[in-house]
């Protein structure tokens, strides 16, 4: 609903005042108790569920260096949680969210997540981001029994009872998108790129070991790490260069990204001069979101392999993508993250209605099997080991910062958090 | 290694070429950095912590600049560019201005109090920036001229923000040294570093000279700011990432000395950026730190000493 | 017994403000906070050691250091490799349990596992040991204190020139510890830690345990920082602060001073360290690099840096300050915090020590000037010279 002649920084400010507000204005139509569902049934552990609100936590970053990716999930996750509400909320209880802070700092978000689980009594929490965040609140919800959903894609190799995964785990994001590359664009040398952290560490490592065990006559040419937040990559490009790789497998995220790849296109590296030389440059880790910070000019011609483009051509993303426009305005854009954000909250009410209870345990053992069809990306399930059954698909990126679909896996891919003969 | 003995010669000789501009790049990044802090701390002894916001409000002032001319007068987008670069200047040193008076000039004599309360300054501009513009990350569109790179040969791709970059650096510090060195005020800067009583007892007007001097080396990080969107990324917290190694360019160079920022800055880049080449780019950053506390040791007044009498 | 009252208690004042903080935290607090808040209030206890070591290092030694999270990290990151390997242990005899599903080496630590290490590497073997990671605590932070001390304070390395070093050096432990992920778990560090031998530190009853025990070694570590700062040694310390050199022409080895101020407060740190990784269970990079080890002597500012008592106040002030606002406005909290730094070292250049020692006379002296004059048996003429003054321009 902001106009492009709205300034951008009042557009910040509105956002701002939209977002603090939400929270206070939310529970105000309230609802009877639904009779099928009285309250001490449902809530037999002490959460803080009443006849007609029921308390959810938020725990992102709004704060700090992580704020920057964090910011699409805590919007994608107020979004549907407005529509739920307005649906008429989960077992006939609106839906108060209270937000936490992670500031980018692991430590708080162990200290967030003690205090939503412990004194706000939160049914659900959607948040954390990271893969530290993730590891640092894990020994919380297990050790207070509370219901985490996580919306990042990881590195897998965990499978928590008091967890849903909502995005990929590794596998189910790298090793369609290798063999893809392999097939249809006839790559058999791959330089291998990442941020110094487990999860393109570990990502990298299952390529790895797909491309040298599986992939016929491929070879891995080069194998780098770069700090978070590191912003000098010429060197890196000049190695790149002189190893010519047919495949350029890039998982750099946050900040590096954007001079990653403002520095690939002043050396002449562009999705053009790459298709020239029968190369390509081939990344997990670049969403819309953190495209509309790089430039659609620095990235047109390069590849993405996600679950979820915005462009997306589906009818269940027709309704999401303007929904999501009309409250966080007409630029906003949705990454896959964003969207598998969205996903926490409506696999949480499906969850809660199937099981017919908020209690942690009834929810833990009823995910299994709950099913999603207004996902944006399609049609979602949840595995018995907490993950999600989706799709990959390959992107092409566009001038205009949007992704042009190009692939897709014919089936759902079954989540692998713990691949054998990976390891 | 058989990667190399693979490559043709010619080849190898643009890869040299090209990683050598690379360090080159590198060389203007860190000196666009210390410029502004090697007159605020080298020469003013004042720790600003929050030298790296006032670079992020510089590259915020060409994000919106670049919004702007995009939305409402496209005809000016090739040439809107030196246009940001100044007003970058000109933001960054009303808001250094407004910080000196209110701020800064009360800890003078405080140094080490300087760093915790531009600390705090740094974390209100870095929240500021985050309510003004949102938490994500910005780009700049920029004017086509400055994008792809040089190919003088097959092979060979010169960045041309790269060159730009060093193009700019090299001008600013002759800019700074003909201010510093070679005018009127910079000597009574100079004057007024060295003994403020004295200064003030021959007519210098110290409180002045100190505001502009701050302000100054404020609007030098809004250039940089503005110079570092064409290869880096735009967001709130950008300017932390920065901070750490200007200080160190600074204090490797000899606080005091516009010649030790430079080597420093080169000898700094140039290390780092063949380290990465052959090392990675964590061991490159690990073993240049370390190298740069080493030689720190041996020689505490950096590369080059300032002659003023201890 | 009456130069034990002086020294340690600090005569009557230093008694008296003393008894208040023991009454604070041995009273108060475990009677007013519940068991989640509690516990935070360890976490905060666990930053006063360092807040303690900078007082006196930097307070009144002179030097500032931007690197105790090297020391605090190094102390914490012993401990947490003892609670790790228990805690790898333990996890090898519930079997079934998703985490064994996960492992491929039995008994390793969940992070090794992940980064395809199969057997424990050597430098974590002394971790399987309780009194040898006791030792360690303080051992590898205060040799790392010494080396660093020695090499820097003899080349005369001094006022912000340290202090920019030791962030750096803080700087490489974080990328280095990042990179070695198969040794310390990288960006997210060492976590899930749940035993200590046997000790199910988790639970509510242990909590409590190990606050009363961070409040007592708390308490202890005040009385050494007395017993130092009233010692000769200390005197010459303070000396040392306001004129490096005067106090160099009279003899001392300036530098074996400041590299032995500098280890206790490394020593203190490392102890505040591993009481974090004990209250906490676990223990991260993100707490050992620039950002948290600027905080570390805000709490010591805020405080008052001449102040012992003082510092803990500071810490568990800040800390608090920024949980709660953070809690109660997540989008502003920024604003706050750096708002309270400015003002404080506008208005307050001596901290919370300063201010009630400023102000106490006014709203009555036998009320409220015990904490800034926990040291009054100081000769009166500290008065809190710019640290600068040393480099005697």
């Amino acid at each position: 609903m902001l106009s492009r002649r709205i300034p951008q920084w009042l557009q910040g400010m509105l956002r701002g005042a939209a977002m603090a507000g939400l929270a206070a204005v939310l529970p105000l139509s309230a609802h009877a108790a639904d009779p099928k569902f009285p309250t001490a049934a449902v809530n037999t552990t002490g959460l803080a569920v009443t006849d007609d609100v029921v308390t959810v936590g938020q725990l992102h970053s709004v704060t700090g260096t992580m704020a920057l990716s964090e910011t699409g999930s805590v919007e994608a996750e107020r979004l549907a949680i407005t529509e739920i509400n307005k649906a008429g909320g989960v077992l006939g209880r609106q839906i108060k969210i209270v937000q936490e802070d992670g500031a980018s700092d692991w430590p708080t978000f162990a200290e967030k997540a003690k205090k939503l689980l412990v004194q706000d009594k939160a049914a659900a929490v959607f948040g954390c981001w990271t893969s530290a965040s993730r590891k640092a609140v894990l020994p919380v919800f297990e050790k207070e029994n509370g219901m985490l959903y996580y919306p990042t894609f990881y590195e897998g190799l965990e499978a928590s009872k008091n967890v849903i995964y909502t995005g990929q785990e590794a596998t189910q994001q790298i090793i369609w998108g290798l063999n893809w590359a392999n097939k249809e664009k006839g790559a058999k040398t791959f330089f291998l790129i990442g941020s110094d952290y487990i999860w393109p560490r570990t990502s990298n490592k299952i390529a790895r070991f797909h491309i040298e065990r599986y992939l016929k006559d491929c070879k891995v040419v080069g194998e780098e790490y770069y700090p978070l937040g590191y912003t000098e990559f010429q060197s890196l490009i000049n190695k790149v260069k002189l190893a010519k790789p047919n495949c350029i497998y890039s998982i750099i995220v946050g900040g590096s990204n954007v001079s990653w790849y403002k520095q690939l296109k002043a050396a002449g590296i562009t999705g053009e001069s790459l298709a020239k030389k029968k190369q390509i440059l081939l990344t997990i880790s670049t969403t819309e979101d953190e495209v509309r910070g790089i430039g659609g000019e620095n990235v047109a011609g390069f590849y993405a392999c996600m679950k979820y483009f915005q462009s997306l051509d589906n009818p269940n993303n027709k309704a999401f993508v303007p929904a999501f426009k009309a409250m966080w305005g007409k630029d906003s854009v949705i990454g896959d993250v964003s969207q598998a954000a969205y996903l926490g909250p409506w696999l949480w009410k499906a969850t809660v209605e199937k099981a017919g209870s908020f209690d942690i345990d009834k929810i833990a053992a009823a995910s299994e099997g709950v099913e999603f069809k207004g996902a944006p990306e399609g049609y979602v399930r949840i595995h018995k080991n907490h993950h999600l059954w989706s799709k990959a698909r390959i992107g092409e990126m566009k001038l205009d910062g949007q992704y042009n679909v190009i692939a897709e896996s014919p089936d759902l891919i079954e989540p692998n958090p713990f691949p054998k003969g990976y390891q | 290694m058989p990667l190399i003995l693979a490559t043709s010669f010619a080849e190898l000789k643009d890869i040299f070429l090209m990683q050598g501009f690379a360090g080159f790049s590198l060389f203007a990044v860190f000196l666009l950095m210390a410029l502004g802090l090697a007159i605020i701390f080298g020469q003013m002894k004042v720790i600003n912590m929050a030298h790296g916001e006032f670079l992020t409000v510089g590259a915020y002032v060409t994000v919106f600049l670049s919004h702007m001319v995009v939305n409402h007068a496209p005809k000016l987008l090739p040439y809107y560019f030196p246009a940001a670069i100044v007003c970058a200047f000109v933001v960054a040193f009303i808001l250094g201005y407004i910080v000196e008076i209110g701020l800064v000039k009360y800890l003078y004599n405080r140094p080490l109090d300087t760093l915790l309360a531009t600390w705090g300054l740094s974390m209100i501009l870095q929240q500021a920036c985050r309510s003004l513009f949102g938490a994500r990350e910005d780009t700049a569109t920029l004017p086509e001229w400055m994008m792809g790179s040089w190919s003088p040969s097959e092979g060979l791709d010169i960045p041309i923000n790269g060159m730009f970059l060093l193009a700019l650096a090299i001008v600013m510090v002759l800019l700074v040294y003909a201010l510093m060195y070679r005018s009127r005020w910079g000597l009574k800067v100079r004057a007024t570093m060295q003994n403020r009583a004295m200064a003030g007892a021959v007519g210098i007007n110290t409180k002045r000279v100190d505001r502009v001097t701050f302000a100054l080396g404020c609007g030098l990080a809004g250039i940089a700011g503005a110079a570092f969107t064409t290869i880096g990324s735009v967001s709130p917290s950008a300017g932390s990432l920065y901070i750490v190694d200007t200080f160190i360019v600074v204090v490797f160079g000899g606080a005091a000395s516009l010649l030790g920022t430079v080597l420093s800055a080169f000898t700094i880049a140039q290390s780092q950026s063949i380290l990465e080449f052959f090392l990675t780019g964590v061991l490159a950053k690990i073993f240049v730190l370390v190298g740069v506390i080493i030689l720190l040791m041996i020689r505490p007044q950096g590369l080059i000493a300032s002659k003023v009498r201890r | 017994m009456h130069t034990l009252y002086n020294r340690a208690l600090g005569g009557r004042s230093g008694t008296v403000g003393l008894a208040l903080l023991c009454v604070l935290l041995f009273l108060i607090f475990p009677l007013a906070l519940d068991n989640f808040r509690l516990n935070m209030m360890s976490k905060y206890l666990s930053y006063a050691f360092v807040a303690i070591g900078l007082v006196l290092c930097w307070g009144n030694g002179g030097i500032l250091s931007l690197g105790q999270g090297l020391f605090w990290g190094f102390g914490g990151y012993c401990m947490a490799a003892f609670l790790k390997l228990e805690a790898a242990r333990n996890i090898a005899a519930e079997s079934g349990s998703d985490q064994i599903r996960a492992l491929t080496t039995v008994g390793l630590p969940d992070f090794m596992d992940w980064n395809q290490i199969t057997s424990l590497p050597y430098i974590w073997y002394p971790f399987k040991s309780f009194s040898l990671t006791i030792l360690l605590v303080f051992v590898v932070p205060t040799l790392l204190a010494y080396i660093i001390g020695t090499a820097m304070f003899r080349r005369r390395v001094g006022g912000v020139y340290f202090a920019l070093i030791t962030q750096a050096l803080c700087w490489i432990m974080e990328i280095s510890f990042v990179t070695r992920q198969g040794w310390t778990g990288g960006i997210n560090g060492i976590t899930d830690l749940r035993t200590c031998l046997g000790w199910d530190i988790r639970t509510k009853s242990a909590q409590i345990i190990l606050y009363f025990l961070t409040c007592g070694l708390l308490i202890g570590c005040i009385l050494i920082g007395r017993f130092i700062l009233s010692s000769k040694l200390g005197r010459i310390l303070v000396a040392m602060r306001d004129g490096e050199d005067r106090v160099r022409f009279s003899g001392y080895s300036v530098s074996k001073l400041k590299t032995f101020i500098f280890c206790v407060a490394a020593a203190m740190s490392a102890l505040g360290g591993a009481l974090f990784a004990l209250n906490v269970g676990f223990m991260s990079p993100k707490l050992v690099t620039i950002e948290p080890s600027i905080y570390m002597v805000i709490f010591c500012a805020v405080g008052g840096r001449n102040s012992l008592i003082g510092a803990v106040y500071g810490a568990i002030l800040v800390s608090y300050g920024k949980t709660y606002f953070s809690e109660m406005f997540p989008n502003l909290w920024y604003f706050l915090m750096g708002g309270v730094f400015i003002l404080v070292t506008r208005f307050f250049p001596d901290g919370l020590a300063g201010a009630v020692d400023y102000l106490g006379p006014m709203l009555g002296r036998k009320l409220f000037s015990w904490i800034g004059r926990a040291q009054a048996n100081f000769p009166a003429a500290v008065v809190p010279i710019p640290v600068e003054a040393n480099e005697g321009r």
